[in-house]
């Protein structure tokens, strides 16, 4: 399975985390995730996923974007992440991720963010 | 039932730091008849003295070591000094070090260890640099010369972002993934507690007064032996700056710790265990 298709399965996971909907309760932002060359576009209201939209979308306005290779991806994803590959921070900071546009929803929900977007890890490739 | 008791006791000192009165809070714990080496520990940027309760608990420590960890002021239950309101604080190499020798004079510390984390580290590293002889052992833990800042840190104090979740989110990638989640969580939460603007004001010690690139150089382990310790999953200060660092001072004792973070003592008390009793045993004997 590659990365985006892990990733695609991110409303199944999140819908089965009642804690991570609970915290993420304040939140409604449109933002996007690049895995590898896949853009994938995030609404989110309430916490929930109301949609997940893959591939490239014609004029689609997001206030932030969190792009990573298919490798960040692969390694952030391992059950047990190596070193340096374990949080969203340490893969821009190898320069394998990047964040763009207006960080402050990002920020504001951090750890929610940091959570949602490793929920894949829960599932073995 | 007699009361299940921990035997750490905590107390408040009054003394002086550069001319200003301050109120420190710490904790301390020793052998029974008394006496014993003083180790004092430093905690990290933001956080307290908390972060040591599980060396202050262990037995194999305190039967010869006289644990005593203290919060730096504006820190855990340390006052920040009268008219702290009318300025931002800011964490210097100068008030850092002048805070840790007023506590070692105040309490008669004689030729005590210091072992401190993250700016602790740093901070030790420049004990070394300029106050060898005061000390019996240094131990600094996830610490280097010099790091690469990963975030900007005018988001840890604004208005609309809630200061101590974004700390303890932004830290929380610094735990190794192996360490139990009760110490993660544990970790995270004296992150959340720290005052407004504090742990920003502690990284301005950290990423601008702090470098001590070159000064490292002239570190002498004759005069006090120094130890490094850093964690493996530490990627704000990484084995490689620790290495980088311990390159540059002849005599000086590195170990990279598996399955730990920049919290070791916090994060995963039983691993930190294993790689501190050696050095302290080494201290001691």
């Amino acid at each position: 399975m590659s990365p985006a298709d892990r990733f695609a399965a991110l409303p199944r996971l999140l819908a089965a985390d009642t804690d991570l909907l609970r915290r993420g309760r304040w939140l409604a932002v449109e933002c996007r995730v690049d895995v590898g060359s896949e853009p994938f576009f995030l609404s989110i209201r309430e916490g929930s996923l109301a949609a997940l939209d893959r591939g490239a979308k014609l004029m689609r306005s997001t206030a932030f974007s969190f792009r990573a290779t298919d490798e960040a991806w692969t390694n952030f994803w391992k059950p047990m992440p190596d070193p340096g590959w374990h949080d969203l921070f340490a893969l821009t900071k190898r320069g394998a991720a990047s964040m763009e546009g207006d960080l402050r929803p990002l920020l504001q929900n951090l750890q929610y963010f940091k959570d949602l977007l490793a929920l894949p890890r829960r599932e073995a490739n | 039932m007699a009361p299940a008791l921990e035997p750490m006791v905590g107390r408040y000192v009054q003394l002086e730091i550069d001319g200003v009165p301050h109120r420190l809070y710490f904790e301390e714990a020793g052998p029974k008849d008394g006496g014993g080496i003083p180790l004092v520990c430093l905690h990290t940027a933001g956080a307290d003295n908390r972060q040591y309760r599980h060396l202050l608990a262990d037995p194999e420590v305190t039967k010869r070591f006289r644990v005593l960890a203290f919060d730096l002021p504006w820190h855990g239950k340390s006052t920040p000094p009268d008219g702290w309101e009318r300025g931002e604080y800011r964490l210097t190499t100068q008030s850092y070090t002048a805070a840790i020798r007023a506590f070692c004079t105040a309490l008669e510390l004689d030729r005590p260890v210091v072992m401190g984390c993250s700016i602790g580290g740093r901070i030790v590293l420049n004990l070394a640099i300029a106050h060898a002889a005061e000390f019996r052992a240094l131990i600094a833990l996830e610490a280097a010369d010099f790091q690469q800042p990963w975030y900007d840190t005018a988001w840890l104090h604004r208005p609309d972002v809630h200061g101590g979740e974004v700390c303890a989110a932004l830290v929380s990638g610094l735990i190794a993934p192996q360490s139990p989640a009760a110490s993660r969580h544990e970790t995270l939460w004296m992150y959340m507690q720290g005052g407004p603007g504090i742990f920003k004001g502690d990284l301005y010690f950290y990423r601008v007064d702090g470098d001590l690139r070159e000064k490292v150089k002239t570190i002498d382990t004759r005069v006090c032996p120094l130890y490094l310790l850093t964690g493996e999953y530490d990627f704000s200060c990484t084995p490689e700056d620790t290495l980088r660092t311990a390159k540059q001072i002849p005599g000086v004792e590195v170990t990279i710790m598996k399955e730990v973070g920049h919290f070791p003592m916090s994060e995963n008390p039983a691993q930190f265990r294993r790689y501190i009793l050696p050095v302290l045993n080494k201290i001691a004997d």
